[in-house]
């Protein structure tokens, strides 16, 4: 059986013929073809594929499209400025070498989005502990939680 | 340029496309008229297939076709060749059992694969490759290394399951050393199986090009030349010539994604006979059952040592799990890139290893980061502190009571280190770890009920295998040399080919670094390319830390070929003698004069050849090398590891984890300090968390990331990490390699800190809260 998906993503209007038992994250990258949201794991350990919808940080993944009928999604592809530069939170990745292969870090960048509106300053093990769920295995977190930390604060002070 | 790029902490240039989600790995690649396969994989670890059943999943809606071993082996399809050939203790071949893309009749581990259904979308594909019903007659099957002699046989040729029985050293003088030895200290190992999960699970999508016959695969590789090498040489018959494979950006490696896979040879094969893209991206859990694992060795290690604390002998015996087939390059792990490490950094006179290497109903194994170094690294960095333990002797004392300190030298396991300072290392670990300050933190610890402990680990590794000609007659199959390429362009940028291959490593920014200093140019002048074999002449790819010291080599080789033929191009145009030409910052100079050309001019003066001396010069600039190293490169360092262990429960943490790495020069210290960063989280997952469990049937009871348990941000602390340069004296940046140093060290330093903590001798690899329990109430 297959049904209508219509909702926002990175601000635009989309809407698909799709199976039900399509998942939010084959939506987005396989009929939105918005790449940048990946897959990791098969048992929603990873996080690689987390994204917003209406604001908060979910494992696309782990719903259905379905599940996210009317909703707003952000992507990593609609978190830089629309001139191209980066957000204060992509900056401080690239600053801090938070990223190897660049496979997690998608999924990192927007939990730690998410994570930063309620922690502008956080300590080192409030950031380790908001990578529960997202898992890398090039950095060794060392630089992802620098940058988090640096991120969040970069992000309060632009507010 | 007032400063120099060598030693400069620059920002990646291939962060942006990441950080934006606009990377391209093989998964996002999607070609005109894509298909989609889906294997069906066995679930019994050993069985005979008595029929497979494939008419209803043929006629399921969307299903293009579905193939069995029967079809490729009416094809004429090889089987996977291995890449490294080991000679036994009897001068006899290593046991080589055929290793088929798609099951031939029986099946040797869970999740080999049996039939491919090809469909329209990827669920049409899985769908119909539930409807396949398979025929098994189970098979009793062996798991465990130590058992394998004694089971049933997985391959006719290899009755007892083993595949070679390999000896380095000297045993008659290891023998009498231990004989006349005042001490000797005696360790049983498990050396635990790991599967090396890159988060970008493997993925191949291969187009064929009836026009002219060709084809093309993206695929998630390490070394996309070799794939293709190994692919159209051993297995398809077909000519490289036909065949393009690109590795676009990958999302991690580790070593898993070196090797020819059977998906990338079926989706290449089938897309000629369907005339149709054809894609397959492994899910975590088929990873879990179809990546090439690590490790699995069972050892029993002892090192004999005088009345004064100095090594005389190590003897080492080891059986190796190969898993069910040979896996690319597995035969020279627990070989040549194990037992030549077992000197470690001392003057251990003489040493004897014998590896058994056997065929069990497993995933294959191959290299995962170290490989073969890690497993080395903790037979003799255990055993030192055992036996300082033992003596009642501090560790330190011990170790550098017996450090190498005279180079060149010659170990008695065939390598010769060319450079080292490992007093250099040590003593900055010491210091960064604050040793002296231990005893205080382990007071403090108890108050709250915690132990405390403290473990060292002093590693050397041995990178950039070669030379090709030394690797050719230990049984290698392959060149170990690398190739690259400097195309300067009209205007005066470049363009820079590299046969390494970067999966996280930052080449793009550390090899322009290099370019970009040695002819003054900025970094934006200058552009790496990699991983597509119709761009780059040749490669090896990337694998035991040698992109740079090997790779980059042949960057500097490229580069010296340029800069000799500019001069002659300037020496034109200036109206001078070519051997009064200087190059320096970008600018070709008449030695003594203010006379110069720049790089630019030369460059347009080399593609636009009016004023040229086309008489006895080729238009253009643009030049390639090849570079074959005269010998390995060896990183060494120290690690200091403190570990808490919670007296209720077990639970360990590491709480202070200090590496101090030689890795001579550095290009980048910024890559530098997160390659060492991740490797020691992956030796600090073996230590504490990661373990690949069968059961005695040959289920993989640890198969999905809920039950096999890399480490997450919480099981890591901040690093305290430093370097000192030693240059490496055969290539001419001096640097050795740091990919894998922090896995090779970390299991070592962190096992020794429990031990400590405890008090106990040993205690098995991953140190998880239920096994440390158990070490603390059977002492």
């Amino acid at each position: 059986m297959s049904v209508r998906v219509s909702m926002k993503v990175n601000g635009k209007p989309v809407s698909a013929e799709v199976e039900e038992r399509t998942l939010l994250v084959t939506f987005i990258r396989e009929n939105l073809r918005l790449t940048g949201t990946h897959v990791g794991c098969d048992t929603a350990q990873c996080g690689a594929c987390t994204v917003h919808m209406n604001g908060k940080a979910i494992k696309s993944c782990s719903i259905v499209a379905m599940q996210a009928e009317g909703a707003e999604i952000l992507t990593i592809e609609g978190v830089a400025h629309a001139d191209g530069t980066l957000h204060p939170m992509q900056a401080a990745f690239k600053e801090n070498h938070g990223l190897q292969c660049g496979f997690c870090t998608p999924g990192m960048v927007m939990n730690a989005l998410d994570f930063a509106k309620s922690h502008p300053s956080p300590s080192e093990q409030e950031v380790r502990e908001s990578l529960e769920g997202n898992l890398c295995r090039c950095t060794g977190y060392h630089n992802i939680v620098k940058s988090i930390m640096a991120g969040a604060r970069a992000m309060a002070a632009t507010k | 340029m007032s400063t120099s790029l060598i030693g400069a902490r620059v920002a990646r240039k291939e962060d942006y496309r990441f950080l934006t989600g606009t990377g391209q790995y093989t998964d996002d690649v999607a070609l005109a008229g894509q298909s989609h396969a889906a294997f069906v994989r066995s679930p019994h670890a050993h069985a005979t297939i008595r029929k497979i059943a494939i008419e209803k999943a043929k006629s399921a809606p969307g299903v293009l076709a579905v193939y069995t071993g029967a079809d490729l082996a009416a094809a004429k399809v090889g089987g996977l060749p291995c890449g490294w050939l080991i000679t036994d203790v009897k001068g006899q071949p290593m046991k080589e059992p055929p290793y088929p893309p798609l099951a031939q009749g029986k099946v040797r581990h869970v999740g080999e694969r049996v039939a491919v259904v090809i469909a329209e979308t990827q669920a049409q594909a899985r769908d119909a490759a539930e409807m396949i019903e398979v025929d098994y007659q189970p098979l009793p099957a062996v798991v465990s290394a130590a058992k394998a002699k004694n089971g049933p046989a997985l391959h006719e040729i290899a009755p007892d399951n083993t595949c070679y029985v390999w000896a380095l050293g000297d045993k008659a003088a290891v023998d009498a050393a231990f004989a006349k030895a005042a001490h000797v200290t005696k360790l049983d190992f498990i050396n635990n199986r790991l599967v090396p999960n890159a988060i970008e699970p493997r993925s191949a999508n291969a187009m064929y090009t009836r026009a002219d016959d060709s084809y093309t695969l993206y695929v998630a590789s390490q070394n996309p030349h070799v794939e293709r090498l190994l692919m159209t040489a051993f297995v398809l018959g077909l000519p490289e010539s036909k065949v393009r494979v690109v590795a676009p950006d990958v999302g991690g490696g580790f070593g898993s994604k070196i090797y020819l896979y059977p998906e990338d040879v079926v989706v290449t094969w089938a897309s000629k006979r369907l005339n149709r893209a054809v894609k397959w991206t492994s899910d975590r859990s088929e990873a879990f059952v179809s990546d090439a694992h690590g490790r699995d060795h069972v050892t029993t290690a002892e090192l004999a040592l005088d009345k004064n604390g100095k090594f005389l002998a190590m003897r080492v015996g080891t059986t190796a799990n190969l898993g069910a087939y040979l896996s690319t390059f597995s035969s020279c792990i627990p070989t040549i890139l194990y037992a030549t490490l077992l000197a470690g950094q001392y003057k251990t006179p003489a040493i004897y290893c014998e590896v058994t290497a056997v065929f069990t109903n497993t995933v294959p194994v191959d290299a995962y980061r170290g490989a073969g170094r890690p497993e080395a690294t903790y037979v003799v960095e255990r055993l030192v502190e055992t036996a300082a333990r033992e003596l009642k002797l501090d560790p330190v004392e011990l170790r550098r009571r017996n450090f190498i300190t005279e180079f060149p030298y010659q170990t008695p396991v065939a390598l010769c280190y060319d450079t080292g300072n490992y007093e250099a290392t040590l003593g900055a670990a010491l210091k960064i770890g604050d040793v002296a300050g231990f005893k205080e933190r382990r007071e403090q610890s108890l108050r709250r009920g915690k132990l405390r402990g403290l473990g060292y680990a002093c590693y050397i590794e041995a990178c950039g295998i070669a030379p090709s000609n030394v690797a050719g007659s230990l049984g290698a199959r392959a060149g170990l040399f690398e190739a690259g390429e400097i195309r300067v362009h009209p205007t005066g940028t470049v363009t820079v080919f590299t046969g390494s291959h970067s999966h996280g490593q930052g080449h793009e920014t550390t090899f322009a670094q290099v370019v970009a200093e040695r002819l003054g140019l900025g970094m934006e002048q200058v552009e790496v390319v990699h991983g597509d074999t119709s761009k780059i002449l040749f490669g090896m790819g990337t694998y035991g830390s040698r992109s740079l010291a090997v790779g980059g080599t042949a960057i500097v080789k490229a580069l010296d070929k340029v800069i000799a033929k500019g001069k002659k191009i300037a020496a034109h145009l200036l109206e001078a003698s070519e051997g009064d030409i200087e190059y320096e910052r970008g600018l070709f100079k008449v030695a003594g004069t203010d006379k110069q050309k720049s790089f630019g001019e030369v460059a347009f003066a080399a593609y636009v050849p009016h004023n040229y001396p086309l008489d006895k010069l080729e238009p253009g600039l643009n030049e390639n090398a090849f570079y074959d190293p005269t010998n390995f490169t060896f990183p060494a360092g120290s690690y200091v590891c403190e570990v808490e262990v919670d007296r209720e429960t077990g639970a360990t943490q590491v709480v202070s984890f200090t590496a101090v790495d030689d890795f001579g020069k550095i290009i980048n210290p910024m890559i530098v300090e997160g390659q060492v960063h991740g490797g020691l989280t992956q030796g600090i997952g073996q230590a504490l968390t990661e373990n690949c469990m069968y059961d005695a049937d040959g289920q993989l009871l640890s198969g999905t990331l809920s039950d096999y348990a890399i480490p997450r941000a919480t099981d890591v602390p901040l690093f305290k990490i430093d370097t000192r340069e030693t240059a490496c004296t055969h290539n001419p940046l001096g640097v050795k390699g740091c990919g894998e140093a922090g896995a090779i060290g970390a299991p070592a330093a962190v096992m020794n800190a429990i031990t400590d903590a405890l008090g106990v001798k040993d205690l098995p690899m991953p140190a998880t809260a239920q096994n440390v329990w158990r070490a603390m109430h059977t002492r």
